[in-house]
């Protein structure tokens, strides 16, 4: 089921949280809310589920209008960053409370509802913890058990706040793999929320970033790492480099190097930590700096390189490159960069 | 676990003199100040043998004034059940404005002195009182009669249960019971079968408090019940009226069901303690096994 989300506009006292957001979510598509905290991600979500009320805008569920409809009625599922387990009743409990709470002519028997618990707890991969009680899961248990009350429903739509947000990184690079791929076979349409690009590059379909209150792009993965539409976009989506230019004649420089630039004032030039090249020979309109502090972090290696007239550049390496040409803290060397993203007239 | 007590050097290891002196004088105190008094009471009750002290509970105007009592509880208790969970819920749930105010004027019966609060309801109802004059014509009595005494005792009882869940109901926040919306249970489902049973040690440990302060009110019960024997006399002011005629053996005999009431009601407050710690801890230990 397809979503449309029109004109949608959120006031917390002074604070505006949502201003003006129009977005379209397709209809079996993963996508993901992605900005930082406070861009208004989670309370979008809120929106769409009906436990938040927009001051302004609509809220379309498959071309009919569901923006005074309650939460009740909504038929989504929803996930909470907490997971929001109830913490007096078994796994089995909380999967079966969706149904259990239906009226009596649409609830389904007690078998049948033993029967479809114990599916989606099969699907889960956690029916052999349908006695335990929410404090005695891991985090990981915790959260697809969450998923699976979600599902006990039948919802049209699947929300999730923030999913893998209060675990650790192992349990949370394997959960997001297993929920995409629990998405391929179920194909309900999917909204998510968070703050790792990482996790919103590797998940979803379409990535919508926002910022402030205000959507800043939507795309693909491959469009929003590659063809940022705005500096908030590039900074957001991975480290980078920042320099300051002067636009003169279509051209940004940055300490004798030149990118193409469009028309206007001042010029931000960004480039990414792993595509600069580093050589100890000067070569023409190379940017010389020395080097001050090497991070050895697994796989890469972070040089940080100190440039007269701009602030520290940071360069990544991989293991193998790196050890190849043996960098040493205080060597001289230039700097290259193979790509770059110019920014004319935007303030950061 | 429970055995894998951790020492930490410095901070208990005082010298034994010292150890000895202080558990003393903790004991020394609590035998001076409750334990005495309290077996004094049982004590003086019997002092005459059992069939004086049973004759003096069986006595008709002890009996009412048990009757009495009873009645109160029975009346104030659950109206202050049902109020105080309805407080918490709209104070721990919800933002809304004149929150601040709503929680102080809870606490109010905590801090006004029960004479005072007796003496609101005279100046109310009474017969010189703003509604003394429709109510006398209407020949509706509250003053000098039961409905005086439950809506006393319903006033300083009022802060026990709400006090009592608030804390609790905000630490566990509202994240379960939109879970339980977005599921489709209505407001009334989400309260019995996910805020309630998140609740109920919380709240049975309230109610046994506001009994007890019921059953035992004093100060503002003795300002509006005229002490009316056999009709508006609660246990306590049975007690002083005995005492007051030198009747020792009556009013000790009366005081000791109160006494009595108390011992229960500690037990009571005790075992809802431990089930409710037993909970956590039954979780705790099975979720560490993991």
């Amino acid at each position: 089921m397809s979503i449309e989300i029109k004109g949608i506009t959120k006031q917390f006292g002074a604070f505006k949280a949502l201003n003006d957001i129009s977005l379209d979510v397709n209809s079996g598509e993963l996508l993901a809310l992605l900005g930082p905290s406070g861009c208004g991600k989670t309370t979008l979500l809120r929106v769409i589920a009906g436990l938040e009320t927009a001051d302004a805008g609509q809220i379309l569920f498959h071309g009919n209008d569901a923006t005074q409809t309650h939460v009740r009625e909504r038929q989504v599922g929803f996930v909470f960053q907490h997971y929001a387990l109830f913490r007096h009743m078994t796994v089995f409990e909380n999967v079966a409370f969706g149904l259990r709470v239906r009226p009596k002519s649409t609830r389904p028997s007690d078998a049948e509802i033993k029967r479809r618990v114990h599916e989606l707890l099969d699907l889960v991969q956690l029916d052999w913890l349908a006695d335990r009680y929410p404090a005695q899961l891991s985090g990981g248990q915790r959260q697809r058990i969450a998923l699976a009350r979600a599902l006990a429903v039948e919802p049209k739509v699947l929300l999730l706040d923030e999913p893998f947000g209060a675990l650790d990184t192992q349990v949370r690079k394997e959960l997001r793999r297993w929920l995409r791929r629990l998405h391929d076979e179920m194909h309900i349409t999917s909204v998510f929320v968070t703050h790792d690009q990482e996790e919103a590059l590797e998940v979803a379909d379409r990535i919508v970033v926002m910022n402030k209150g205000q959507i800043e792009q939507i795309g693909t993965p491959e469009q929003v790492y590659d063809t940022p539409a705005s500096p908030f976009v590039y900074q957001f989506l991975g480290d980078v480099n920042l320099f300051h230019s002067r636009v003169h004649e279509g051209w940004a420089e940055v300490a004798g190097q030149r990118f193409a630039a469009p028309e206007g004032k001042g010029a931000l030039v960004y480039v990414r930590p792993h595509e600069i090249d580093l050589t100890r020979d000067a070569i023409d309109h190379a940017i010389a700096g020395q080097i001050a502090h090497i991070r050895l972090l697994g796989a890469t290696v972070r040089l940080e390189v100190t440039v007269p007239d701009s602030e520290a550049v940071e360069v990544e390496l991989v293991r193998e490159q790196y050890q190849q040409n043996q960098w040493r803290v205080g060597e001289k060397v230039y700097l290259t960069p193979k790509n770059a993203q110019v920014y004319t007239d935007f303030s950061i | 676990m429970a055995n894998n007590k951790i020492r930490r050097p410095g901070i208990t290891d005082e010298a034994p003199w010292v150890k000895w002196l202080l558990t003393g004088i903790a004991l020394v105190f609590i035998g001076l100040f409750l334990l005495i008094p309290l077996v004094s009471v049982f004590f003086e009750a019997l002092r005459k043998g059992w069939e004086l002290y049973l004759a003096a509970l069986v006595e008709p105007d002890a009996l009412s004034a048990v009757k009495l009592t009873l009645v109160t509880a029975l009346i104030a208790v659950p109206l202050n059940l049902t109020f105080g969970v309805a407080a918490a819920w709209a104070i721990a749930k919800f933002e809304f404005k004149g929150k601040s105010v709503l929680i102080t004027l809870i606490d109010l019966p905590f801090s006004v002195s029960p004479v005072v609060a007796g003496l609101i309801y005279v100046l109310l109802f009474g017969a010189h009182g703003w509604f003394g004059e429709w109510l006398g014509a209407h020949d509706i009595k509250i003053i000098f009669a039961v409905p005086g005494i439950v809506l006393a005792t319903i006033f300083v009882t009022f802060p026990f249960v709400a006090r009592e869940l608030i804390p609790l109901m905000e630490a566990q926040g509202s994240d379960e019971e939109q879970a339980a919306l977005v599921l489709g249970a209505s407001g009334l489902q989400t309260f019995w079968r996910v805020t309630l049973p998140n609740i109920k040690w919380g709240l049975l440990y309230g109610v046994i408090l506001a009994n007890a302060r019921a059953m035992g009110e004093f100060g503002a019960v003795s300002v509006v019940s005229g002490h009316i024997r056999g009709m508006t006399n609660t246990i306590p002011l049975h007690v002083e009226i005995l005492y007051n005629e030198y009747n020792f053996v009556g009013a000790f005999a009366c005081a000791s069901i109160l006494a009595l009431l108390a011992l229960v009601t500690l037990a009571l407050k005790s075992w809802v303690e431990w089930k409710a710690e037993r909970d956590d801890e039954a979780a705790r230990i099975a979720a560490n096994a993991e």
